[in-house]
C-alpha cells in the first residue's frame, strides 16, 4: 500500500510539472517531449488503477503513435524560430486566464473534496486485463466499436485527401 | 493512503493546465498539444471512476477516445500543416477570416 | 394460406422497379450521352408489377377461403401525435382485392404494351420509372385501412398522373396539360383533405372499418357536409363535371398512359372511395342524389362531346368521362355493386380501346386526327378486330362485357322509380354506340384519307408485344360480363360482406328486366347502325352538318366541349389575373415586401451593433466559452 502512495506522488508529480513545462517552452518540439513524459507519467497512473490494457495502450498509442505524429509533423514543418509567434503580453494574458480560471478550478475542487473519500479495495487480477476490457468491448460495446473503426477508415481517407491538395 | 479524491485532484490540475494553455499561447502546435492533454486528463477520471465502481464502461470509454484520439491527431496536424503551407505561419491570431 | 405480412409486397415491388429503373435513368442525361439497355429496363419495370399481379391472385384464392372476408396487416405507427393515431395498415377485402387484381393485370400488360410502344424513345427508363410509380400508388390508394394512408396514394396518383402527361414536356402544350390535371386534382383534393379532417373531428378515427362502426354517432348534417366534400375529392380524381376538364386534355401524354390512368387507376379512385365509403354515403339520401346527378349529366354531356371530336384519343376520353359518369350514377342511386361491376368491366375494355388507339397511332406515324385515317381494316386486322370488340363492349351489345354492368346500371335506375333518369341514361347509351361506332367506321373502314406517301408505306401491323396485350383484353373484354349475370351474379356476392344491405322492394316483375334488356340492346343496336349510315354509306354527312345552318350551332357546342374552357377562362381565370394584377400586387409589393424587408433591415442593424464580438480571433471565443460554463456552474449550485 505504501509503495502505492509512494508511486501515485511520484508519477502525478512528473505529470503535473512536465505539463507545466510543456505550456511554457516556445519550441513546440520541446513541448511535445515534455507532453511525452506527461503521458507516460498518466500511464503509469493507470498502472496504479489496475488499468493494465489502457496502460499499455496508453504509452504504445498516445506517447508512442500520437506523439511522435507531432513530432514528425513539427520536424516536417522545419519551423524555425523566426517562424514562431511572438507570445508578446503573455503577463497580461496569463493574469486574465488564471482570474478567468481560478473561480471554476475552486468550484471543482470544492465539488470533489465534498465527495465521499473512497479508499480502494484490493480488486482480482482479472479487472482490466487484456481478456476482461476485450470480451467488454466485444460484447457490450461492439457497435461503437465498429463505428470507431469506421471513424479511423475515414480519418486515413481525410488525411490522405488533405495532405495531397495543391495550394 | 491514496484515495479516488487525489486522482480526480490531479485529473483537474492537469485539465486546466490545458486550458491554461490553450487561452494563453500563440502557438499552433502547443494549443493542439494542450487540447491532447484535456483530452487525457478526461481520461484518467474515466479510469478512476472506473476503478470506484469496479465496472469497465469507463475503461471501454477510455479505449473509444484514444482510438478517436489518434482520428482527430491525424486530421488535425495535416490542417495544420496545410495552414502552415497557406499562410507561413505558426500563429493562430493570424487566422481571423471569421471576423466581424 | 399465404402469410398476411406479404401483402405489403403487392405495393413494394412497383416501388423498387421504380427507383430501379429510375436511378438508371439518372445516367441518360443530356451530357453523358448513355445508351439505356432497354431490355434490362423492360424487364426489371414489367416482371414487378406481373409479379405483384400473382401475389394479389394468391391472395385473392386464400381471401376466398376466410370465414370473415377481411386480411390485414399493421406494418408500423405511421403518425402519433395527440390524439391522431394513424398506422401503416393494409387492408385486404372482396373489394380491395378485386381492385389490387384488375390494377396488376391491366397495369401488366400496358407496361409489356409500353415496352414496343415507347421504344428508341429518350426517357424509356424515365418512362417505366413514373409507370411503376403509379402503379405503387394506386396500389396503395386501395390496399390502404385508413384515410391518410388512402390519401398518400390519392396525391401520388396525382403526381404521377402530372409527371406522365407531362413527359414529352420539351412540348410546352404538353407540360401545361400536365399542369392542368395537377391544379384540376388539387381542387379536389381540398376537398377530400377537409373531408377528411371533418371526419377525425367528429369521430376521432380514421380507420374504415372504425369509421363504419362509428358512423351512427354522427348526425345527419355533418355526414351530407362530409360526403359531399369527400366527393369532390372524387370528382377531382374521376373527371367528373365541373372538375372534368382535365382528362381530354390528359391525351398529351403516351397513349399507354391514357390507357392507364383512364382504365386500371387514377379516374377509378373516385368511384372506389366512394364504394369504399358506403356506410357512410348510405346515410345521406342527398348526397347520392346530388352524385347520381352530376354522374348522369356528366355521362349525357360526355357522350354529346364525344360525337364531334375528330381526334381519335379526345373521343375515348370523353367515352371514359361518359362511363364514369354510369358508375356515378350507379353508385347514387345505392347500387354500390353495379356501379363497381361497370368500373370493372370498363377497365378491361377501356384499356383495350386505347391499346388499340394506340396501335393505330403507331401505325400512322403519330397522327391522331379520324378524318386522316380510314380503311385500315385490311392493313391492321388483330387491331381492328380486337377495337371491334372494344366498341361492341362499351356499346353494350350482348355477350360483350359492357351490356352486363351498363344494362345492371340502367336496370337499378329504372328500379329506383326515377323514370327520367332512365331516359336520359338509355339517350346517353345510344349515344356511346354512335359515337364508338363512327370512330370504328371512320377509322377501319372507307378510304385512306391521308396523302403523305411516306406514312402511308409506314402503315403495319403493330409489334408481337403489343398485339398480345390487345388480344388478352378483347378475350377478357368479351367474358368478365360473365361474372355479373343478374340473379345469379358471382360478382354481387364477391362483394356483398363490405357493401351494405338495403331494404330490397321489388317494384317490378323480373319480365319487365328482360323487357328493358331488349330495349336497351335495340337502342346500342340502333346506335350503331345509325353511324354506319352515317359514316359508311353516306360519308359526306359531317360537311352537309356542318353547312346546315340550323344544325351549325349544335355542332360547333359540342365541338367546342360546351365551352367550358373557355367559361373557366372568363369566369375564374381571368377575374384572378385581373385582381392579383391590380389589387394584390399592390399590398403584396408594398405591405407584405415591405413587413418582410423591414424585419430584415431591423436584424442587420441590430447586428451591425454586435459584429465587433467576433473579433476572429480564437482566443477570444474560448474566454467567452469558459465564461458561459462559469455561469452554468454557478446556476447548477445555487
Amino acid at each position: 500500500m505504501i509503495a502505492n502512495t509512494i508511486f501515485f506522488w511520484i508519477f502525478s508529480l512528473i505529470a503535473v510539472i512536465s505539463a507545466l513545462f510543456m505550456i511554457t517552452r516556445k519550441h513546440p518540439l520541446s513541448s511535445a517531449l515534455c507532453l511525452v513524459i506527461t503521458f507516460i507519467a498518466l500511464s503509469g497512473l493507470y498502472g496504479l488503477l489496475s488499468a493494465k490494457l489502457l496502460f499499455v495502450i496508453q504509452i504504445l498509442v498516445y506517447a508512442g503513435a500520437i506523439m511522435s505524429l507531432i513530432i514528425f509533423s513539427i520536424m516536417l514543418l522545419n519551423v524555425k524560430e523566426e517562424n514562431l509567434p511572438k507570445e508578446d503580453n503573455i503577463k497580461k494574458r496569463v493574469i486574465f486566464s488564471s482570474l478567468l480560471l481560478l473561480p471554476m478550478f475552486f468550484i471543482i475542487y470544492l465539488s470533489i473534496e465534498l465527495y465521499e473519500t473512497y479508499y480502494f479495495q484490493d480488486i482480482s487480477s482479472d479487472f482490466g486485463s487484456i481478456k476482461s476490457l476485450g470480451l467488454f468491448l466485444f460484447t457490450k460495446y461492439t457497435l461503437p466499436f465498429e463505428i470507431v473503426s469506421i471513424l479511423l477508415l475515414i480519418a486515413l481517407l481525410g488525411v490522405v485527401v488533405l495532405a495531397k491538395r495543391k495550394i | 493512503m491514496i484515495s479516488t479524491q487525489d486522482y480526480l485532484i490531479v485529473s483537474a490540475i492537469l485539465f486546466f493546465i490545458g486550458v491554461l494553455g490553450v487561452l494563453t499561447r500563440k502557438n499552433l502546435f502547443i494549443i493542439f498539444m494542450s487540447i491532447e492533454l484535456m483530452l487525457n486528463s478526461v481520461n484518467l477520471t474515466f479510469v478512476t471512476f472506473s476503478r470506484f465502481f469496479e465496472d469497465l464502461t469507463g475503461q471501454a470509454i477510455v479505449f473509444l477516445v484514444i482510438a478517436v484520439a489518434a482520428a482527430e491527431a491525424a486530421i488535425g496536424l495535416s490542417i495544420v500543416i496545410l495552414i502552415f503551407k497557406n499562410k507561413e505561419s505558426l500563429n493562430i491570431d493570424d487566422f481571423n477570416i471569421m471576423k466581424g | 394460406m399465404i402469410d398476411s405480412k406479404f401483402l405489403l409486397l403487392i405495393p413494394l415491388l412497383p416501388l423498387i422497379g421504380s427507383i430501379i429503373s429510375g436511378l438508371y435513368s439518372l445516367l441518360n442525361s443530356e451530357k453523358t450521352n448513355y445508351k439505356i439497355n432497354e431490355n434490362l429496363v423492360s424487364f426489371i419495370s414489367c416482371a414487378t408489377p406481373i409479379i405483384s399481379f400473382l401475389i394479389s391472385l394468391m391472395f385473392f384464392l386464400s381471401l376466398n377461403n376466410l370465414e370473415e372476408k377481411l386480411i390485414t396487416y399493421n406494418f408500423y405507427n405511421w403518425i402519433s401525435s395527440g390524439y391522431l393515431n394513424v398506422d401503416f395498415e393494409l387492408m385486404l377485402d372482396p373489394l380491395s382485392s378485386m381492385m389490387t387484381i384488375v390494377i396488376t393485370f391491366i397495369g401488366s400488360l400496358i407496361h409489356i404494351y409500353s415496352i414496343s410502344y415507347m421504344h428508341n424513345d429518350r426517357g424509356f427508363a424515365r418512362y417505366f420509372s413514373y409507370l411503376n410509380l403509379f402503379t405503387f400508388s394506386m396500389l396503395i390508394l386501395v390496399l390502404a385501412k385508413n384515410l391518410p394512408l388512402m390519401f398518400l396514394g390519392w396525391e401520388g396518383v396525382g403526381l404521377c398522373s402530372y409527371l406522365l402527361i407531362g413527359f414529352w414536356f420539351q412540348d410546352k402544350e404538353k407540360a401545361i396539360a400536365g399542369n392542368k390535371a395537377f391544379i384540376t386534382n388539387r381542387i379536389g383534393d381540398l376537398g377530400f383533405l377537409i373531408g377528411i379532417f371533418l371526419i377525425f373531428w367528429q369521430i376521432g378515427t380514421l380507420d374504415f372499418i372504425d369509421i363504419n362502426q362509428k358512423v351512427s354517432e354522427m348526425n345527419l348534417e355533418i355526414i351530407t357536409l362530409i360526403t359531399l366534400l369527400l366527393f369532390v375529392g372524387a370528382m377531382g380524381k374521376s373527371a367528373q363535371i365541373p372538375l372534368h376538364v382535365w382528362l381530354p386534355d390528359a391525351m398529351a401524354g403516351p397513349t399507354p398512359v391514357s390507357a392507364l390512368i383512364h382504365a386500371a387507376t387514377m379516374v377509378t379512385a373516385g368511384i372506389y372511395m366512394i364504394v369504399r365509403l358506403n356506410v357512410l354515403y348510405s346515410l345521406s339520401p342527398f348526397t347520392l342524389s346530388i352524385v347520381a346527378s352530376i354522374g348522369l349529366f356528366t355521362a349525357f354531356f360526355a357522350a354529346t362531346v364525344a360525337i364531334t371530336q375528330d381526334d381519335i384519343k379526345k373521343v375515348l376520353a370523353y367515352s371514359t368521362v361518359s362511363q364514369l359518369g354510369y358508375m356515378f350514377l350507379g353508385v347514387g342511386i345505392g347500387a354500390y355493386t353495379a356501379g363497381t361491376f361497370h368500373l370493372f368491366t370498363h377497365a378491361f375494355f377501356k384499356a383495350l380501346l386505347f391499346l388499340g388507339s394506340g396501335s393505330v397511332i403507331h401505325a400512322m406515324s403519330n397522327e391522331q386526327n379520324i378524318w386522316k385515317m380510314g380503311g385500315l381494316f385490311s392493313k391492321m386486322k388483330i387491331t381492328a378486330i380486337t377495337f371491334c370488340i372494344g366498341t361492341l363492349a362499351i356499346s353494350g351489345i350482348p355477350p360483350f362485357a359492357g351490356f352486363f354492368s351498363k344494362d345492371e346500371i340502367l336496370w337499378k335506375v329504372f328500379e329506383s322509380g326515377n323514370i327520367l333518369f332512365y331516359i336520359i341514361a338509355l339517350f346517353t347509351s345510344f349515344l356511346t354506340a354512335f359515337y364508338m361506332s363512327r370512330l370504328f367506321f371512320v377509322v377501319f373502314f372507307g378510304n385512306l384519307r391521308i396523302k403523305d406517301e411516306n406514312i402511308i408505306s409506314h402503315i403495319h401491323e403493330s409489334p408481337i408485344f403489343m398485339i398480345i396485350p390487345l388480344i388478352i383484353l378483347a378475350v377478357f373484354s368479351t367474358i368478365v360480363g360473365f361474372l355479373g349475370i343478374p340473379h345469379s351474379s358471382l360478382f354481387e356476392s364477391w362483394l356483398s360482406p363490405i357493401i351494405v344491405k338495403q331494404n330490397e322492394i321489388q317494384h317490378y316483375q323480373n319480365s319487365m328486366e328482360i323487357v328493358l334488356m331488349f330495349i336497351s340492346v335495340l337502342i346500342a343496336i340502333l346506335g350503331i347502325s345509325s353511324a354506319y349510315y352515317f359514316y359508311v354509306v353516306k360519308n359526306n354527312i359531317v360537311e352537309n352538318l356542318y353547312n346546315n345552318p340550323k344544325l351549325k350551332p349544335i355542332y360547333k357546342m359540342s365541338y367546342n366541349k360546351w365551352y367550358f374552357d373557355e367559361v373557366y377562362r372568363d369566369i375564374i381565370i381571368k377575374p384572378l389575373y385581373f385582381i392579383s394584377n391590380n389589387i394584390l400586387f399592390v399590398i403584396d409589393k408594398y405591405l407584405i415586401d415591405g413587413f418582410v424587408n423591414g424585419i430584415s433591415k431591423l436584424y442587420s442593424a441590430m447586428s451591425y451593433a454586435f459584429r465587433d464580438i467576433q473579433s476572429g480571433i480564437v482566443r477570444h471565443y474560448a474566454y467567452f466559452m469558459i465564461f458561459g460554463m462559469f455561469i452554468i456552474f454557478l446556476i447548477s449550485i445555487f
